[in-house]
C-alpha cells in the first residue's frame, strides 16, 4: 500500500519534471581517472565552502545589525549570548578564507593541468569572474564587524581604489559613500556583501557549472599523449556514484580541517572602530591581498612623472588582465598550447604570490 | 591693489637688507660674527625685529662709526642687570605683545622680581639667571619649539646648567643634585619616555619667571595642582595636623621632593617601607598602615589572579571583553583606593577596595566559565572529529568494494 502510494507520488513528479531523463543522464555521465584526478577536487571544495558561506551567512543575518553604532555590540553579541554563535561565526570567518585558497589551488591547478584550452575559455573566464567575486566577498566582508583593524585595512583598501587612473576618485566615493570611510561604507558593504554579490556569485556560477557540465572535465595533455603513446583509452569512472563518493570524501575533510580551525582558533572580534583615533600600527589586508599591498609599499612614490600608487595600481590591473586572457594567449594558430610559456607564468605567477605575501606578513 | 603689495613686499626686503648690523658682523669673526648668525633663528627676527631694537644705534647707515654712535642711542653689550628691564620693554607692554602674541602674559618682569633670581640680581649679584640665561641670546625661540632651551623636554637641562654646578651652588649653600634626582622621578619618566608634556618639570613646581622654592606650608599645594585628590585626603588626614606642628612639608616628607619614584604598596609597610620611618609595627599607627597595605595587597592579588584567567580564556579564542572591562573597573577601585591611602582612614580606604574585590570576583567567575566553555568546545570538536572519521572511513570503504567490483568482471575476461 505504502509502495503503491510512493510510486504514484515518484510518477506524479515525474510526469511534471522529468526527473527520469536527469537520472538517466546521470548514470552515462562519466569523469576521466588518471594520476592528477585529485586536483579536480579542489573545483568542488570551493563550491562546497561557498555553500557553507552562504549557509552560516544566512543565520548570522538573523543577529547581524549593519550599523556603525550597533555592528561590533551585534557580532559581540552573536559570539558570547547566541547558542553556538562563537561556532557559525567562525565557521563563516574561516570558511571564507578556505574558499579563496581552495579557489586559487582549483585556478592554479587549471593552468598547470592546462584546462583552460579551447573550447574551455569561457570556462576559464567565469571561474576568474568567480574569483574576483570571492576576493570582493573577502573585502567587503572583512569591515561588517566594525573593528579597528578592519575598519582601517578598509581605509587603506580604498584608498588603493581611489589611484585607478581616471574614475579612481569616483570609485573610492562609490564605494565608501562619501569622501571617507564611514557608517555609510558600513550599510554600503552590507549590501554588496549580501545581496549585490551573491546575485552575480549565484548567476556567473550556474553558467560556470553549466560549461563544466557541458565541456566536462579536461585530460592534461600529458596524460591525453601518455595513453595515446600505449594506444589505451584514458579510464573513466561513474559521475554517480564513484566521482560524487570521492568528492564527498574531500568534502568531509575540508569539513573537519573547518572544524578545528573553527573551535580551536575562533576567529577573534578586536576592538571597536574609532573612526576618530589615529591608526594603529601594523595596518594590514587580509592574506589574499597581502602580494599586491606589499607591492604598492615598495613603488617609490614617483616613478619617473608616474605616481607610484598608480603605476602600481595599472600594473596590477594590466597583469590581472593579461591572466584573465591566459586561453587567448597561450594557444598557438594551429591549436596546439604554449605549456612551457604557461607553466612557467603559472610558477613565476605563484612564487611572486607566495614570496611577497610572506614577506607582507611578516614585515 | 597689486602695485601696492609688491611695493611693500620690496620695502621690507630693502629693509632687512639695510640692516647693516647683519651684514658687517656676519663678515667679522668669533664672537662678533657669533649674534648675526645666531640671529637667523631667532623669533624676534621672524617678527620683524632687529639688533637695534636692543641694542640701540642706526642699523641703516653704512659706517660703523655712525651706526654705533651713542649719538643714535647705541647701548653695546647689555649688562647683566639690564637685562630683564630690556626684555620688559617689550614683554610688559600689553599693547605692543597682544600685536603678536595676544594669549601671553606680560607679568613676566613683576614675577621675576618675586623670584630668587630677580631678588639676587637687585642685590647686584650678576651670577643668578637673567631672562637670556634661560631663553638663550640671538636665537631665542618660542617655548613650544622643541629646539627651545625652555620647551618642557629641554628644560630641566637649562636649570641644570647652574644647579647641577656643585662649585656655584655651594656659593648659596644649595645642593647640586636636584637635575640628576629629578631624572630618576616619575614626573622626568612621564616626560621623556611617555612624552607626556603635561607632567611636571623643574618650571611646573617652582615657576618659571618667579621661580622660588616651595615652602614647608605650600608644598602639598604644589603637588595638589595636579594630585588634587591625593591632596584633599591628605588636608583632612590625622598627619596634616601633625606634620604642620612639627614643621614638616607634606608630601615630601614620604615621597621626596625632585627624586619622587613610582608609589608603591610596600611604601605602606613598617619594615623597610615608608611607614617604618615614623611608626612603631605595634602602634596605633602602625597597625593602621598594615592593615591599609593588606587590603591593597588583596585587591592587588586578586585582580591578578582574575587577569590571567581571563587572558587563558581570551588566547584560547573564548571572548571575554565584558568580563575585561569590568576587570577595567576593579583596577579603578584599586587605583582609587590608592589615592585614597591619604586620608589614612581604614573604612574609606575598605569601601573601594570591598567594591573592587566584588568586581574582581565577577570577573574571575566569567573567567572560569570562559575555560569551561571552551573544555565544551573541545569536547565537541572530538566527537565531531570521530564522526567525521567515521564517515571518511566509510566512504573510503564504499569507494574501495565499488573499485574490487569493477575490477573483478575485468580479472574475468583476462582469465
Amino acid at each position: 500500500m505504502a509502495l503503491a502510494t510512493i510510486t504514484r507520488i515518484r510518477l506524479w513528479f515525474e510526469d511534471r519534471l522529468g526527473l527520469d531523463a536527469v537520472k538517466e543522464f546521470l548514470a552515462h555521465k562519466s569523469v576521466p581517472r588518471h594520476s592528477a584526478t585529485m586536483w579536480y577536487y579542489f573545483g568542488g571544495i570551493t563550491l562546497f565552502l561557498f555553500g557553507i558561506q552562504v549557509a552560516t551567512g544566512i543565520l548570522l543575518l538573523l543577529y547581524y545589525r549593519p550599523s556603525p553604532n550597533e555592528a561590533y555590540e551585534s557580532v559581540q553579541f552573536i559570539m558570547t549570548q547566541v547558542d553556538f554563535g562563537w561556532l557559525i561565526r567562525s565557521v563563516h570567518s574561516w570558511a571564507a578564507n578556505l574558499m579563496i585558497l581552495a579557489a586559487f589551488i582549483h585556478m592554479f591547478s587549471v593552468v598547470f593541468l592546462h584546462a583552460y584550452r579551447a573550447p574551455r575559455e569561457l570556462t576559464w573566464l567565469t571561474g576568474i569572474v568567480l574569483l574576483g567575486l570571492a576576493l570582493g566577498f573577502g573585502f567587503s566582508g572583512y569591515l561588517l564587524p566594525w573593528n579597528t583593524i578592519s575598519f582601517f585595512a578598509t581605509k587603506v583598501g580604498t584608498d588603493i581604489a581611489a589611484d585607478v587612473p581616471l574614475i579612481g576618485p569616483a570609485l573610492a566615493r562609490f564605494l565608501r559613500g562619501g569622501t571617507d570611510v564611514s557608517g555609510g561604507t558600513l550599510t554600503r558593504f552590507f549590501g554588496f556583501h549580501v545581496a549585490v554579490l551573491p546575485g552575480i556569485t549565484t548567476l556567473v556560477l550556474l553558467l560556470h557549472l553549466a560549461l563544466v557540465q557541458k565541456w566536462n572535465i579536461s585530460i592534461p595533455p600529458k596524460v591525453e599523449e601518455e595513453y595515446r603513446r600505449q594506444g589505451r583509452e584514458v579510464p573513466r569512472i561513474p559521475f554517480v556514484p564513484d566521482f560524487i563518493l570521492r568528492e564527498l570524501m574531500a568534502w568531509y575533510i575540508t569539513l573537519a580541517i573547518l572544524g578545528v580551525l573553527a573551535a580551536l582558533f575562533p576567529w577573534e572580534l578586536g576592538e571597536k572602530a574609532d573612526p576618530f583615533a589615529p591608526a594603529p600600527a601594523g595596518i594590514r589586508p587580509e592574506w589574499y591581498f597581502l602580494a599586491p599591498f606589499y607591492t604598492l609599499k615598495l613603488i617609490p612614490s614617483r616613478v619617473w612623472f608616474v605616481e607610484g600608487e598608480v603605476l602600481g595600481v595599472v600594473c596590477f590591473g594590466l597583469l590581472a588582465a593579461t591572466w584573465a586572457c591566459l586561453p587567448f594567449w597561450a594557444s598557438r594558430k594551429d591549436g596546439t598550447i604554449r605549456t612551457r610559456l604557461v607553466t612557467g607564468a603559472g610558477v613565476l605567477l605563484a612564487s611572486y604570490l607566495a614570496v611577497f605575501s610572506a614577506l607582507g606578513y611578516w614585515r | 591693489m597689486r602695485p601696492t603689495i609688491t611695493l611693500l613686499l620690496l620695502a621690507a626686503a630693502a629693509a632687512w637688507a639695510q640692516d647693516t648690523c647683519v651684514d658687517c658682523h656676519a663678515s667679522l669673526e668669533g664672537n662678533l660674527q657669533a649674534p648675526a648668525k645666531a640671529y637667523a633663528d631667532d623669533i624676534h627676527r621672524e617678527r620683524g625685529f632687529g639688533c637695534a631694537d636692543c641694542h640701540g644705534g642706526d642699523p641703516t647707515a653704512m659706517d660703523p662709526e655712525e651706526s654705533m654712535s651713542p649719538a643714535k642711542g647705541f647701548r653695546g653689550a647689555i649688562r647683566r642687570t639690564e637685562i630683564p628691564n630690556l626684555c620688559a620693554r617689550c614683554h610688559s607692554d600689553p599693547d605692543l605683545m597682544h600685536r603678536y602674541v595676544p594669549q601671553q602674559r606680560v607679568d613676566q618682569l613683576a614675577q621675576y622680581r618675586t623670584s630668587v633670581h630677580g631678588k639676587r640680581l637687585a642685590a647686584g649679584d650678576e651670577n643668578v639667571a637673567t631672562c637670556v640665561d634661560c631663553h638663550s641670546v640671538h636665537d631665542i625661540r618660542q617655548v613650544k619649539d622643541p629646539l627651545s632651551p625652555v620647551h618642557p623636554l629641554r628644560i630641566v637641562v637649562t636649570c641644570a646648567r647652574c644647579h647641577a654646578d656643585e662649585k656655584l651652588m655651594a656659593k648659596y649653600n644649595l645642593w647640586a643634585t636636584q637635575p640628576e634626582d629629578y631624572k630618576a622621578s616619575v614626573h622626568w619618566k612621564a616626560l621623556a619616555e611617555r612624552g607626556d608634556l603635561s607632567a611636571p618639570s623643574c618650571a611646573s613646581c617652582h615657576g618659571n619667571h618667579g621661580a622660588t622654592p616651595p615652602q614647608v606650608s605650600s608644598v602639598a599645594a604644589v603637588c595638589g595642582l595636579c594630585h588634587v585628590l591625593q591632596e584633599q585626603f591628605f588636608d583632612k588626614s590625622p598627619h596634616y595636623e601633625a606634620f604642620t606642628e612639627l614643621g614638616l612639608s607634606g608630601c615630601v616628607v614620604c615621597h621626596g621632593n625632585h627624586r619622587i619614584e613610582h608609589p608603591t604598596d610596600k611604601m605602606l609597610e613598617i619594615e623597610g617601607g615608608t611607614c617604618g620611618k615614623c611608626h612603631e609595627a605595634d602602634s596605633q599607627a602602625g597597625k593602621i598602615a598594615a592593615e591599609i597595605r593588606g587590603m591593597l595587597v588583596r585587591l592587588a592579588g586578586e585582580l591578578e589572579r582574575s587577569r590571567e584567567i581571563l587572558d587563558e580564556a581570551r588566547h584560547a579564542g573564548i571572548e571575554v571583553s565584558e568580563a575585561e572591562i569590568q576587570l577595567a573597573q576593579a583596577r579603578d577601585n584599586l587605583l582609587k583606593a590608592r589615592v585614597t591611602v591619604h586620608s589614612f582612614d581604614v573604612a574609606a580606604v575598605g569601601r573601594d577596595i570591598e567594591e573592587g574585590l566584588q568586581i574582581a570576583a565577577a570577573a574571575y567567575q566569567a573567567g572560569v566559565e570562559a575555560l569551561k566553555e571552551r573544555d565544551r568546545r573541545r569536547l565537541g570538536l572530538i566527537f565531531s572529529l570521530v564522526a567525521i572519521a567515521v564517515t571518511i572511513i566509510g566512504l573510503w570503504l564504499a569507494i574501495r568494494s565499488r573499485e574490487q567490483r569493477a575490477a573483478a568482471p575485468a580479472e574475468t575476461a583476462r582469465e
